[in-house]
C-alpha cells in the first residue's frame, strides 16, 4: 500500500493540508474575514454565527474548545485571527489557550485596529506573509498511527444503514487494524443501542460513560420533543423496513465498525487513545463535523442518501452516496457510490476503493466538497442566546 | 443476481434490495438461494432461517428485536412478528 504523507506539526500531530485559516472570534466580524478571503483566495475562511450572546458554562466550554481546536488543528499551518474586542471569546481570552501553537498566528481586533476596512487590509497583508512561509514547508512520511478519521452521516435515507454506513464501518475496521484512530459521534442516533455499544467498551468506565450519554440523549429527546419523541422511530422509518429504534440506530452506529471502543470523548475533545473513539456530540451534520474537526480529525467520511453537499473548512470531507440515484443526480458532489453494493458489488471491493481514495486525499487530492468550496462552519450550543 | 443483502455473518435476517414478491427466489452472497414465502418490500427484512418465538432478531451482528411468534425461513420480519427490547409498544 502507498505511503501516507503529511505536515509534521510541533505538537507531534500530522496535517494532511497546510492551510491558512482566517477565523473570526465572533460573527460580528465575518465581513472582515470574507473580505480577506476575497483578496487572498488561497486562504480558508471560517465565518460562523457564534462568539457572543451565550454565557452558560457549557456553551463557553464548547465555544472556546471549538475555536482553539480550529486554530490548533493539524491541517492548519497558520492563522489570521480576527477579533472584535467586546465579545465573549475575545482574543485576550483566546490567546492563552493557544500558547505554544507552534504555528504563525496573526491577531487583529477591529475595535483596536482602525475598524473593519483597516483590519481587513492588515489581515490581507498578514495572510500573504504567512502563506509565503507555509509554501516552504514540505510533506513528510506519516504513519497510520498519526491519522484521525471522523465518521459522519447526514441526510440519511432507507439505504444509508444498508449500504453507505456499512461501507463506512468496513473502512473504520480496516483503519483501526492499521493503527489509525476513528472517531464517530451523533449520540441521538445511538438511542436504543446503549447495551450494544457498552458491550464493546474497553472497560467498565468507558461502558458507563456510553450508557450515561445515550440515556441523556434519550432524556433530552423526550424533554424537547415531548410525545413526538416516539417519532425518533417514525411511521416512515417503519414503512422503510425499520422495526425498532435499536435497528434504526444500528444503521447509524455501524459506521464506526465493530472494534473495541477505547475512549469516550466530549464534544470537540482530543482523544488520548488510539483505535475507535466515541464522541459525545449531536446528530446535526454541521455541528457534528465541527466536533470531529475540533477533536483533530484530519479527514472525514460523510455518508448521505438524500444528498448533502456540505464540507468543512480545512478538513477534507469524502462524500459517500448511499444509492445510485443520488450518486448520479449529484455526481459533482459525491466521491463514492456505496449504492453499488445493491448491484452485488462485494463490500471488500468498495472498501478498497474507499481506502485508496482516502490515501490519495491524505496525500493532497481534493474531495468534491473541497474542490467545490462547500465548507460550512457551525457548532453546537446548548442554550438559546440572551 | 443478488436481491438481498446479509450485513453480518451472524445475522438471521437479510435486507431486500428490491421489492420481492411471494414465491420469488431470494439470493444473497454466501448462502443457498431460498424462496420468499410472502411479499418483502424493499429495505425490509426476510428470515434467513426458522426463528422460534422469543428468539433474538439479529441484524448488523447485533440483537435489534425479539420475535413474538415463530417465523419461518423466507417470511417477512417486521413489527407484526417481533417486539422491541427497548420500547415495548
Amino acid at each position: 500500500m502507498k505511503e501516507l504523507t503529511g505536515y509534521l506539526r510541533k505538537d507531534g500531530r500530522f496535517g494532511i493540508r497546510n492551510h491558512l485559516l482566517v477565523l473570526p472570534t465572533v460573527s460580528c466580524v465575518n465581513g472582515v474575514v470574507n473580505r480577506i478571503a476575497r483578496e487572498v483566495p488561497e486562504a480558508v475562511p471560517a465565518p460562523h454565527a457564534h462568539g457572543c450572546g451565550r454565557g452558560g458554562p457549557r456553551d463557553l466550554e464548547i465555544l472556546f474548545r471549538v475555536l482553539t481546536g480550529m486554530i490548533l488543528h493539524p491541517n492548519v499551518g497558520g492563522v489570521v485571527l480576527i477579533g472584535l474586542g467586546c465579545e465573549i471569546s475575545n482574543t485576550k481570552r483566546l490567546l492563552p489557550l493557544i500558547q505554544g501553537a507552534g504555528k504563525p498566528v496573526a491577531v487583529f481586533n477591529v475595535q483596536e485596529d482602525g475598524g473593519s476596512l483597516a483590519t481587513a487590509r492588515k489581515g490581507v497583508e498578514a495572510a500573504r506573509r504567512i502563506l509565503a512561509e507555509l509554501a516552504d514547508q514540505k510533506r513528510a512520511a506519516m504513519p497510520w498511527e498519526g491519522l484521525l478519521v471522523g465518521m459522519e452521516c447526514g441526510g440519511s435515507d432507507a439505504w444509508s444503514g444498508i449500504t453507505a454506513n456499512v461501507a463506512l464501518g468496513a473502512v473504520s475496521d480496516a483503519l483501526v487494524s492499521k493503527g489509525a484512530t476513528v472517531v464517530f459521534g451523533e449520540n441521538t442516533e445511538m438511542i436504543g443501542t446503549a447495551h450494544i455499544l457498552a458491550r464493546r467498551a474497553k472497560d467498565e468506565q468507558v461502558a458507563q460513560k456510553i450508557r450515561s450519554l445515550v440515556e441523556r440523549a434519550e432524556r433530552t429527546a423526550r424533554e424537547v420533543m415531548g410525545d413526538l419523541a416516539a417519532l425518533i422511530i417514525s411511521p416512515g422509518n417503519m414503512d422503510g423496513g425499520m422495526s425498532t429504534i435499536a435497528e434504526k440506530s444500528m444503521g447509524c452506529i455501524v459506521k464506526g465498525g465493530s472494534t473495541t471502543i477505547n475512549e469516550v470523548v466530549d464534544y470537540g475533545e482530543t482523544p488520548k487513545e488510539k483505535g475507535l473513539i466515541l464522541q459525545d456530540g449531536p446528530g446535526y451534520d454541521g455541528d457534528s463535523m465541527a466536533g470531529l474537526a475540533a477533536s483533530g480529525a484530519q479527514v472525514m467520511f460523510f455518508s448521505t442518501g438524500r444528498g448533502t453537499p456540505a464540507g468543512f473548512p480545512a478538513v477534507p470531507v469524502i462524500k459517500v452516496a448511499s444509492n445510485n440515484r443520488i450518486f448520479k443526480a449529484m455526481e459533482d458532489d459525491m466521491d463514492i457510490n456505496a449504492g453499488s453494493l445493491v448491484e452485488g458489488r462485494p463490500l471488500t471491493d468498495l472498501r478498497s476503493e474507499m481506502l485508496e481514495l482516502l490515501i490519495r486525499v491524505i496525500n493532497g487530492e481534493k474531495t468534491k466538497a473541497e474542490a467545490n468550496g462547500m465548507e460550512v462552519f457551525t457548532f453546537m450550543t446548548v442554550h438559546p442566546p440572551f | 443476481m443478488e436481491n438481498a443483502l446479509i450485513i453480518h455473518p451472524r445475522d438471521n435476517v437479510a435486507v431486500a434490495l428490491k421489492d420481492l414478491s411471494e414465491g420469488e427466489t431470494v439470493a444473497a452472497e454466501g448462502i443457498e438461494p431460498f424462496t420468499a414465502l410472502e411479499e418483502i418490500p424493499f429495505g425490509h427484512k426476510v428470515a434467513l432461517r426458522d426463528i422460534s418465538e422469543g428468539e433474538e432478531i439479529i441484524k448488523y451482528g447485533e440483537t435489534v428485536a425479539v420475535s413474538n411468534r415463530p417465523i419461518r425461513k423466507g417470511e417477512w420480519v417486521h413489527t407484526h412478528n417481533l417486539e422491541s427490547q427497548r420500547w415495548k409498544r
